[in-house]
């Protein structure tokens, strides 16, 4: 159906952060004065806009709510015609207030992060350009407006990342999300292209209503195709190695990629493509099989990093994988992955900002062997972060809780041997996070005080820390608000109905609860009870293994890197030895014979003459023999 | 027939001086003995055909001939000005 209403004017969830980017970044130093507001009042329209459109959803029932807005013909070429259209349906209007709701929160405070920075005008361009991509990604009613979106997520991120350029670690690190994200972006074109070639088309309706009569292996080519570009954005085996590094760029940069965009993409693409998944059970497998593996090694990761943004980074990347699994789990796990990544919105935002909030007070520095007793100077902040750290170990009530054990009993549910194993892996996974999450709380907030002399910590200015409040009430009830309030009804026209009662007890549940109490009791022991050593100790094999990321770097090196490298060098050795010795070869051949046939021209007229006459005469002789 | 063998005779003697003889006056004349045995050529055969084709061109021959000795003789002045010499071997600075 067609969109009405303020419905109908949802191109400016778009084009509100669009323009905001292009007046800073063309405006120059004359926007220096006001144009951290600016930016910070583009995603806050948009979410305006976005409730609004929420409001009339509410409005309709049914598949009436999923509504269609056209915007021009993108282009036509042959019997290949691209509308460039919105969809505007339960599942982006939640991405879009997502993503403008703690977007907005995150550009708030960031007027406070980046107050001293002289570039603040530069850095709030390309948040609203972020910003703008993603809601394009999720808005876009076909896959090439979602690759357009999809590509320029891909490139915010890069000078996000590499904000700080002059750093050479920022540089670095920005190039390799680049790079990393590119392997998935190819699985996603693929997947477009194959697409186009199968049902001729690449809206989401035309393929949707095409993918019944495709073959089974189309289906699933398209699918694992799809999982790929998702592994690339979302951070997930085996393309996770940019995530951790990804935390060069400024803290409210990593907020928003872990938060409320970048990483979120892939499982939207997932979600957003059910109708392909559910035909695949082996596409389905994959997706499952990529996120818990996700999941038990962003735990890992998370548990031995002393650099408070990279726990939390891995602690993504094992939540994005908790996401996955559940989005592999099909129908009520699309309800599950949607809930989790709402939640998980919330609580990541808020402890990322925290932890920003943290880092501005301990002068940048990012080690937590040099925190502890942070609670006692930084209330509002430490607040807030323990509502988000109760949510993320998934606390009885909280977020996390309803969140994430929707997703164990699910994994559970689905049976045989892979949804015991999925199940294990997931309540692990919830052991484990709770462990290095109360590491890091401990570290930071509790124990004695391990600053540096010149440190003198004190809270955060307000336009930080109201941010840092709104995010903690959302950590600590999204997800309750969400599971219990019926939100598998809400999606149910895009990922189809599904009957699902929250249980508050279950085997699993219980199992999970009585895990995360004993890593929070191991963490206590290791880490709230005995004194922390400002020098990390060298550690186990084990603490090596995660605090180099599961070597995933050095695999990349050797399986990637040095071979490429080696093929580069035959290359060239092919090209100077080969390819340049055959033309040059040939030159120095003309050179040379030319050179000995100059000496022809000796400049003795007579010579000339000579040669004339025997050539007349042979033309004479040949004549003479033609006629006899 | 005669006059034929004749123009072969000068003809051979204009060719073999000018490739043999080095001073530029001499080369000069051998040329013009190698123009005038054509001319004698073209005259004979016209004589034996009928026709006149050949005396025209021998005519149109003569005003080249004329032509050319204006431009060498001036050259070879110039060159003799200039080196003092007249000698076609010295001569031989265009070269490789």
């Amino acid at each position: 159906m067609k969109a009405e209403g303020i419905q109908a004017a949802s191109w400016l969830l778009i084009a509100l952060p669009l323009a905001g980017a292009a007046i800073l970044l063309l405006g120059g130093r004359r926007t220096d004065k006001w144009g951290h507001l600016l930016g910070a009042a583009m995603p806050l329209g948009s979410f305006a806009v976005g409730l609004a459109a929420f409001f009339q959803m509410l409005g309709y029932s049914g598949n009436a709510r999923i509504r269609h807005l056209h915007i021009y013909d993108y282009f036509v070429v042959g019997n290949f015609k691209v509308d460039m259209g919105l969809l505007i349906d339960p599942l982006s209007i939640s991405f879009v207030l997502l993503i403008t709701g703690v977007g907005s929160l995150i550009h708030i405070y960031s007027i406070g992060y980046m107050a001293h920075d002289p570039d603040r005008r530069r850095f709030f361009a390309y948040l609203n350009l972020f910003v703008a991509a993603m809601l394009l990604l999720v808005l876009a009613d076909n896959y090439l407006g979602l690759y357009i979106g999809w590509e320029g997520v891909g490139l915010a991120s890069y000078l996000l990342i590499g904000f700080w350029q002059y750093k050479p670690t920022a540089a670095v690190a920005a190039k390799k999300a680049f790079v990393v994200n590119r392997v998935g972006d190819f699985g996603l074109s693929v997947a477009i292209l194959l697409m186009f070639a199968t049902f001729g088309t690449v809206q989401f309706a035309g393929v949707y209503g095409g993918i019944g009569h495709a073959s089974q292996g189309t289906v699933t080519a398209i699918g694992l195709l799809l999982l790929l570009g998702a592994c690339g954005k979302s951070a997930q085996l085996p393309l996770q190695s940019w995530l951790l590094d990804a935390m060069e760029g400024p803290t409210p940069v990593s907020a928003l990629i872990h938060a409320a965009t970048m990483v979120t993409a892939g499982v939207y693409l997932i979600v957003r493509s059910n109708p392909i998944f559910n035909l695949s059970p082996d596409a389905r497998l994959a997706v499952t099989v990529v996120g818990a593996a996700t999941l038990l090694a962003g735990a890992i990761i998370g548990c031995a990093k002393d650099d408070i943004k990279k726990a939390l980074a891995g602690s993504t990347m094992s939540q994005i994988g908790y996401m996955m699994l559940a989005a592999g789990l099909g129908k009520v796990g699309y309800v599950f992955a949607i809930a989790h990544l709402i939640a998980h919105g919330f609580f990541k935002a808020g402890m990322f900002l925290g932890a920003g909030s943290v880092m501005h007070a301990m002068k940048e520095d990012v080690n937590m062997r040099k925190y502890g007793a942070l609670r006692t100077v930084m209330y509002i902040t430490f607040g807030t972060f323990f509502l988000g750290y109760l949510a993320i170990i998934g606390f009885p009530g909280l977020s996390g809780f309803f969140t994430k054990d929707g997703i164990i009993e699910t994994a559970f549910n689905k049976g045989g041997t892979s949804g015991a194993v999925l199940g294990t892996c997931a309540v692990l996974g919830a052991g484990i996070t709770a462990f290095y999450m109360s590491r890091l709380m401990f570290m930071t907030f509790f124990g004695e005080k391990r600053w540096d002399d010149d440190v003198h910590p004190h809270e955060s200015p307000l336009v930080m820390t109201i941010p840092l409040m709104l995010l903690a009430i959302g950590s600590v009830f999204a997800g309750g608000f969400l599971v219990l309030g019926g939100f598998a009804d809400f999606l149910a026209p895009v990922v189809g109905a599904q009957e699902h009662k929250f249980h508050w007890v279950s085997v699993p549940g219980t199992v999970t609860l009585l895990l995360m109490f004993a890593g929070v009791a191991l963490a206590w022991m290791q880490y709230g009870a005995r004194p922390v050593p400002r020098e990390a100790p060298r550690g186990s094999f084990l603490t090596v293994f995660a605090r180099r990321d599961l070597y995933g770097d050095a695999l990349n090196e050797s399986l990637l890197m040095r071979p490429g490298q080696w093929a580069t060098r035959l290359a060239v050795y092919f090209d100077t030895k080969g390819v340049d010795g055959l033309v040059n070869g040939l030159a120095a051949g003309v050179g040379g014979s030319s050179g000995r046939l100059r000496r022809v021209q000796t400049g003795f007229v007579r010579s000339y003459a000579l040669s004339m006459f025997l050539g007349a005469a042979l033309v004479v002789g040949a004549l003479f023999l033609v006629r006899i | 027939m005669n006059y034929l063998i004749l123009s072969a005779i000068l003809f051979t003697i204009g060719a073999v001086g000018v490739l043999v003889r080095r001073n530029a006056i001499v080369v000069f004349m051998c040329v013009e003995l190698m123009l005038n045995a054509t001319n004698l050529a073209f005259v004979s055969f016209s004589h034996q055909h009928g026709n006149l084709d050949g005396q025209i061109i021998a005519f149109f021959v003569m005003v080249v001939a004329a032509a050319e000795v204006v431009v060498g003789l001036a050259i070879i002045m110039a060159i003799f000005r200039s080196r003092r010499s007249s000698s076609v071997d010295d001569a031989n600075l265009l070269k490789y």
